[in-house]
């Protein structure tokens, strides 16, 4: 197995580290799981429920102490918070201060937070320091490991981004979201985010002004709708290639694009894939070392956009050439009737040498795609609906 | 004053009836969050407003309005407005 893997790295691809455990940390409607992997990741030992019955949208392991676990929730009659454990699970505490819009002067409509759907640990030189995303759009950082948040930066109550953001009918079915929180790792100043509708932004110093990122991006056709402005840009999932912090990737509402800085132009990359899958989908993962290699899992995006997998028979596509090419890893997945939702935060890699990949699905089942998603098995079923998927080293 | 709360919320009480002080149901609020920090963001949001799905009573009657004016007699009873599946 290593000769193999040693004979497709190329110059610019890094090595592995040190084989570790892995951790898949998994989100659902009604609960989290926390599965541990073996070392040859062949059994999984399952851990939870963890807050049955809450929604959980987002579940991640601090990558700078690996023992801190976040994990976004509410219940459909409760407020959100934010939950944090500082021993892998066994225990965990509410956030003091969970994200929450500033309170606006009587007589005006303020926008109340209605959960946290995105977790990002800051760089590895800025200990304690998170960021979150917010259902409506806004944007909030904790300095203290979890424990309070605050709004960050001025997009929260900008008019423009407000603008842009629109009003909860423009959103996603289940809200609007502000997502994809990328902080650049040479620079803690320089930032991305993406809103589900609103577009993607940059910001370069610290949050302070914001430039926006849709050149290239495609729009929905046939209504007339005019690229040039943010509202109608729908990027469901926005990554940075982890060793090359210049390249990123999208799956986009209208399609599957890269991005090379400095340019600042979106390339549509999706118009390679088989014109009968399309390249309409929520999620996307680079490989954790080869800027070259990403993956997305398509869905049916026509008509009234069922969401599923097209054809009733899922499958990730991956690229190796950044987008030129892509080829379809279907081995072990279901061949027919399988109509399979996976969410923009429903796939993950790990960074073992050869890599897994991980994907959850509306049928509350996890899957485990083997050599980058050549070889698929499931892992888990009867799950509640899954709503993220993350992986660690345990 | 006596306070029923609702099984979601026991979690921040870890019992269903205790007991919180304030001439207003926005201060009575105020102080269960003192007893309980983080009960009261799970049921007002950060406009002041009362959650979708939480209902508050006051003597059997429905408050729909933080100001309004409780006595130590007044019996508050929080309600979660079960619905979904």
């Amino acid at each position: 197995m290593k000769r193999t893997n040693k004979k497709r790295m190329s110059a610019n691809k890094v090595a592995a580290p040190r084989a570790r455990r892995t951790l898949v940390l998994v989100a659902t409607r009604k609960g989290a799981w926390i599965y541990h992997g073996d070392a040859a990741r062949k059994t999984w030992r399952a851990d939870g429920p963890h807050f049955l019955g809450h929604n959980i949208s987002h579940m991640v392991l601090d990558p700078r102490d690996g023992r801190t676990l976040l994990a976004a929730a509410k219940t459909g009659h409760l407020g959100p918070t934010i939950f944090r454990s500082t021993d892998l699970g066994k225990s965990w505490k509410e956030a003091a201060r969970p994200p929450a819009f500033a309170k606006v002067a009587d007589g005006k409509v303020g926008r109340s937070v209605d959960h946290t759907f995105w977790l990002t640990p800051g760089r590895a030189a800025d200990r304690d320091v998170w960021y979150a995303g917010t259902s409506p759009q806004g944007l909030f950082r904790s300095t203290d490991g979890g424990v309070n948040w605050e709004p960050f930066s001025i997009i929260n109550d900008d008019p423009q981004f407000r603008e842009w953001m629109g009003t909860q009918q423009d959103g996603t079915p289940d809200g609007p979201k502000l997502h994809s929180i990328i902080v650049d790792p040479r620079d803690g100043r320089h930032f991305y985010i993406a809103m589900s509708g609103g577009g993607v932004h940059e910001s370069t110093d610290g949050g302070r002004t914001w430039k926006t990122l849709i050149h290239g991006m495609d729009v929905v056709e046939g209504f007339g709708f005019d690229a040039s402005k943010p509202a109608f840009h729908d990027p469901h999932c926005v990554r940075l290639c982890p060793t090359n912090p210049d390249r990123l990737y999208q799956q986009n509402h209208c399609g599957i694009y890269r991005l090379d800085r400095p340019s600042e132009t979106w390339v549509r990359i999706g118009r390679s894939m088989p014109k009968a899958v399309g390249d309409i989908g929520f999620p996307l993962v680079p490989h954790p070392r080869d800027p070259d290699t990403a993956w997305v899992f398509p869905m049916d995006g026509t008509q009234v956009w069922p969401r599923t997998s097209p054809g009733g028979k899922p499958a990730a596509y991956v690229t190796r050439n950044g987008g030129k090419t892509w080829q379809r890893l279907d081995a072990g997945l279901p061949k027919s009737q399988a109509w399979w939702t996976v969410k923009r935060q429903c796939m993950a890699a790990d960074t073992c040498d050869s890599v897994a990949l991980y994907v959850g699905n509306s049928g509350g089942e996890l899957w485990m795609g083997r050599d980058g998603g050549r070889r698929w098995l499931c892992i888990a079923r009867h799950l509640p609906e899954i709503y993220a998927v993350e992986t660690a080293a345990g | 004053m006596k306070v029923l709360i609702p099984s979601a919320l026991r979690s921040y009480t870890e019992r269903g009836e205790t007991e919180a002080g304030g001439a207003t149901l926005a201060a009575m609020l105020v102080d269960l969050d003192r007893q309980y920090p983080g009960i009261r963001f799970r049921m007002i949001d950060e406009q002041d407003r009362i959650r979708r799905h939480i209902r508050v009573f006051v003597n059997g009657e429905q408050a729909r309005d933080l100001a309004q004016t409780l006595a130590a007699t007044d019996e508050v009873i929080i309600v979660q407005a079960l619905s979904g599946g």
